[in-house]
């Protein structure tokens, strides 16, 4: 089965939060919340400064614990792709699964449900990229199957140097980025 | 000046569409345009497309608007169009933002207090064209056309243009000019004969070293330049990023130079003197373009690495080791030569040392400098000829600033309201832009804008300078309008679109229209001959064998490719006086000048001040985009970057909010420090635009600090009349 996830490459992203938008217009996500969003992460001193600019998601892990926490099993690994997505109607609003996000990608959507990035599986099933990287300016993220050798992303994480995020949490993430 | 780039532009529109986009039976079909569908008015059902080009800033990218169910869904590029490449910026996403904005103009406005109160009464269209057409008739009478002036950004501003010059005024303008890339244009135009234009001719794209000195690409989002700038990035050019702020583009540079702000110009002939002295430059362009070289040479021997330390604080071997790597790559190395360049008020000179360098690397017309833009020719409408202004312009009397002929300069228009010299102007037309933050010391434009008989505002939103009109005038936003057609020089030649996609929801009106009516009541009707826009873009179209419904459908028709380089050993021509490349000018120093670029000293801050600098961030575009629903909730206040060890030094915590206070005593709104590494000790940053004050645009009602209101001091260009804003310092007002 495929492993959908993202690589993406931080010597190229500028941080302008247009993946942020193409998200909320795409997905219609209610004002005030996101589904992504832009890390600057800064070091050292003037001006010798070490600087990581990131778009960061829900990771879709692997080891998802928003899905073994869930008590209504609305928390879900897709059957395409691994991708981990949530029924609205049947959850309950209980909050299990953002207290035990690592990357605190989940909120409450103003009806009630939890809410979060989707990879846009709506999108990547009709055979399109998830709104944030089709629309990114420097064509920083790629989306495709971590477990395919020959596929874009694959090949990306071979060739260049990369980490994840907060990989000690031990949920196996999908999202890569190159360093 | 001008005429040496209208020489070039009638050399290179040659280009024509072809046979490939010949007019297609579709267009046969449709006979005249009044046949042409407009798709708004009634709501389909499903998910439609329909493509246009973007207003959020003025790059005009290529989109498709998506409506689901007759309501707009969401902006996407348009992958025909080669400004987008199928990608718009984060501006160009929210774009839709701007259609369902709460706080737009919903109809015409009269003001009923004194101006600036923002009292006004709701009126028809009629009641608030007559009034302007009354008090039109009545300046031209007493005081002659010339005492009209039209500011306007955009392309949106064309049919307005045109109607004031059939009302017979020369005096129209833009802050694009002598606040933004005036200098620029004027510094290359004198050193190689033309200028750089927009979008710019940087081949960002093929460059394998790319210099930011003055450019902030990043934050500044100009999509096919930040798109290009990537593209080099991912293939390992060589970035090396000057500024007195760790930037975005400092963090991809694998040189940082954290420049002493209002110093570029010593670092610049720093860099040519080592070119020079270990003739590392480019000797063949040289030897065959350069006029004046010996005397360049012989004066560039002074400015060595190590005085330019003592001015920049840059290192002499870091000086030394990126002169060397920008030789190693060229001609494929361009130095940007910027957008935004009024700063310091010897800008221009410091654009013509950027020239200078770039052409010591021989880039001009080659891969990875500068391409050689190209077009396609549609011709413009056939009007009646303007009437001829015998008082001419009132902007720049008796060629004050000598260089200064291309364009109008905006703050000379501004001055000869304030002191009726050369002529009293009695009004003001303003189009889309926001002159109380566009243009330098707002109470000088306060001041004029009291002295006018008439002032009028057309806008999409109730900006500060609505504020002070007589009469507002609420546009309709991009996605609901027409426009005229965009084709720019650029990589290839092309025309674009801009067509409604949706209704205006209130009773705002396209520009076109409002010119088109306000010229009936002027008894300009000649002026307008067409019935609607549509049969003016059909006309314009199919005198360049298009049509209208071809563009709809399309949104974009490309022309076949051209040449956009030099081949190695072709003859170049540059259209300055002496036919070369002009290291010493004598144009310059015919006019009382520095034939030669030299450095002059900034101004230092005073003792517990900080120079005031400003830039953009990629979420917003200029004052205009603070209520748009998508880039506010991104960005809804600016914050001053303030560094980490003078902040904690004074107390101040990352989150504070203070007041700035300036040298003239001018404080600030309250504004979020932002404690960073990121930037010198001498100066505090903040993006532009925010910080206002109209009640009446009220999400962004006094929300961050306003720099423009801190410009109270500018430096003007002695060249070309461009205001330097880099000049002002200010102090945390502690009584706050």
């Amino acid at each position: 089965m495929a492993r959908y996830g993202m690589v993406i490459d931080t010597k190229k992203c500028v941080g302008c939060q247009d993946c942020v938008i193409a998200c909320e217009a795409e997905n219609n996500v209610p004002e005030g919340f996101c589904r992504d969003w832009i890390t600057t992460e800064s070091s050292g001193k003037f001006p010798t400064i070490e600087m990581e600019i990131r778009t960061e998601r829900c990771n879709h892990c692997t080891d998802a614990p928003c899905v073994s926490c869930c008590p209504t099993g609305a928390s879900h690994y897709h059957d395409v792709g691994g991708v981990v997505l949530v029924t609205h109607g049947e959850c309950i609003g209980c909050k299990a699964c953002i207290a035990s996000c690592p990357y605190d990608a989940r909120y409450v959507h103003p009806e009630g449900y939890v809410d979060k990035c989707t990879f846009c599986i709506h999108r990547v099933e009709n055979g399109k990229d998830p709104a944030c990287v089709s629309v990114c300016p420097t064509h920083c993220m790629y989306f495709g199957d971590l477990d395919d050798p020959s596929s874009k992303v694959s090949q990306l994480l071979k060739s260049r140097k990369n980490h994840s995020l907060i990989p000690e949490a031990g949920t196996k993430p999908n999202i890569y980025y190159l360093t | 000046m001008n005429s040496l780039s209208r020489r070039r532009f009638l050399k290179i529109t040659g280009a024509t569409f072809g046979a490939a986009v010949a007019v297609s039976s579709l267009s046969e079909v449709v006979k005249g345009a009044e046949k042409v569908e407009v798709k708004t008015g009634k709501k389909v059902k499903g998910i439609q497309k329909i493509p246009t080009y973007c207003d959020i800033c003025f790059w005009k990218c290529g989109a498709i608007a998506y409506l689901k169910d007759g309501e707009l869904w969401k902006i996407e590029g348009n992958p025909d169009d080669p400004l987008s490449e199928g990608r718009l910026c984060p501006r160009g996403t929210g774009g839709i933002g701007a259609h369902f904005d709460d706080s737009r103009l919903k109809a015409p406005l009269i003001r009923k207090g004194p101006r600036g109160s923002e009292e006004f009464v709701q009126v028809t269209w009629d009641e608030a064209l007559n009034y302007i057409a009354e008090k039109m008739k009545k300046i031209k009478s007493d005081f002659g056309p010339e005492a009209m002036v039209l500011f306007s950004h955009g392309v949106g501003g064309n049919f307005l243009k045109h109607l004031m010059h059939a009302y017979g005024t020369p005096n129209d303008t833009a802050p694009s000019f002598a606040q933004c890339r005036g200098p620029r244009e004027v510094g290359f135009e004198l050193t190689f004969g033309d200028v750089i234009g927009s979008p710019e001719r940087t081949d960002l794209r093929n460059s394998k070293c790319i210099v930011l000195i003055g450019s902030h690409l990043g934050e500044n989002m100009h999509n096919t330049q930040v798109q290009e700038f990537s593209e080099a990035i991912e293939k390992g050019a060589t970035i090396i990023t000057v500024d007195p702020r760790f930037s975005v583009a400092a963090g991809k540079a694998k040189y940082y130079l954290p420049i002493k702000p209002g110093t570029d110009m010593a670092l610049l002939l720093a860099w040519m003197n080592v070119l020079v002295t270990e003739e590392l430059y480019n000797k063949k362009f040289i030897e065959k373009y350069a006029y004046g070289f010996e005397q360049f040479q012989y004066e560039i021997a002074q400015y060595t690495p190590e005085w330019a330390y003592i001015e920049t604080t840059i290192d002499p071997e870091v000086i030394r080791e990126t002169a060397r790597e920008m030789a190693r790559y060229m001609p494929a190395t361009l130095i940007h030569p910027g957008r935004h360049t009024s700063w310091y008020g010897d800008d221009a000179q410091r654009s013509r040392a950027i020239a200078l360098l770039n052409a010591l690397m021989g880039n001009w017309g080659k891969k990875g400098g500068f391409y050689n833009p190209t077009s396609v020719n549609i011709p413009k409408y056939p009007y009646p000829a303007y009437p001829k202004s015998e008082k001419g312009a009132a902007d720049n009397p008796n060629h004050k600033y000598p260089f200064a002929e291309g364009e109008k300069l905006s703050t000379g228009l501004r001055e000869a309201t304030l002191t009726e010299k050369p002529y009293p102007i009695k009004g003001w037309f303003v189009y889309g832009t926001n002159l109380t933050q566009a243009l330098p010391n707002t109470q000088e434009t306060i001041n004029a804008i009291q002295k006018l008989d008439l002032m009028v505002v057309c806008d999409v939103v109730p900006s500060e300078i609505a504020g002070y009109a007589d009469v507002v005038l609420p546009e309709s936003v991009y996605v609901e309008r027409y426009d005229d057609l965009n084709n720019p020089l650029f990589r290839e030649g092309f025309v674009s679109l801009r067509q409604p996609v949706v209704d205006s929801p209130n009773d705002q009106k396209p520009n076109w229209w409002i010119a088109k009516k306000l010229a009936d009541k002027l008894g300009l009707q000649e002026y307008f001959p067409w019935k609607d826009v549509e049969e003016y873009l059909d006309t314009r179209l199919r005198s360049a064998g298009l049509s209208l419904p071809q563009l709809k459908e399309k949104g974009v028709i490309r022309a076949p490719k051209g040449k956009i380089y030099f081949d190695e050993d072709e003859e170049i021509e540059f259209y300055t006086s002496t036919g070369k490349v002009e290291f010493y000018s004598h144009k310059l120093k015919d006019a009382g000048f520095d034939p030669i670029p030299k450095y002059t000293k900034p101004e230092e801050p005073p003792a517990g001040y900080f120079r005031l600098l400003f830039g953009r961030s990629p979420v917003h575009t200029f004052s205009k985009t603070q209520s748009n629903r998508f880039l506010s909730g991104l960005m809804d206040e600016n914050e001053v970057w303030l560094n980490y060890d003078i902040a904690k030094r004074m107390g101040i915590k990352n989150g504070d909010y203070i007041k700035l206070k300036n040298q003239d005593g001018i404080v600030s709104n309250k504004v979020k420090v932002k404690a960073t590494e990121r930037i010198r000790t001498d100066c505090v940053y903040m993006v532009h635009g925010f910080g206002q004050r109209s009640k009446m645009y009220r999400q962004t009602f006094n929300k961050g600090a306003s720099d423009s209101q801190l410009i109270t001091k500018y430096k003007m260009d002695p060249l070309m009349g461009g205001t330097g804003m880099n000049v002002n310092f200010v102090t945390i007002d502690w009584e706050a």
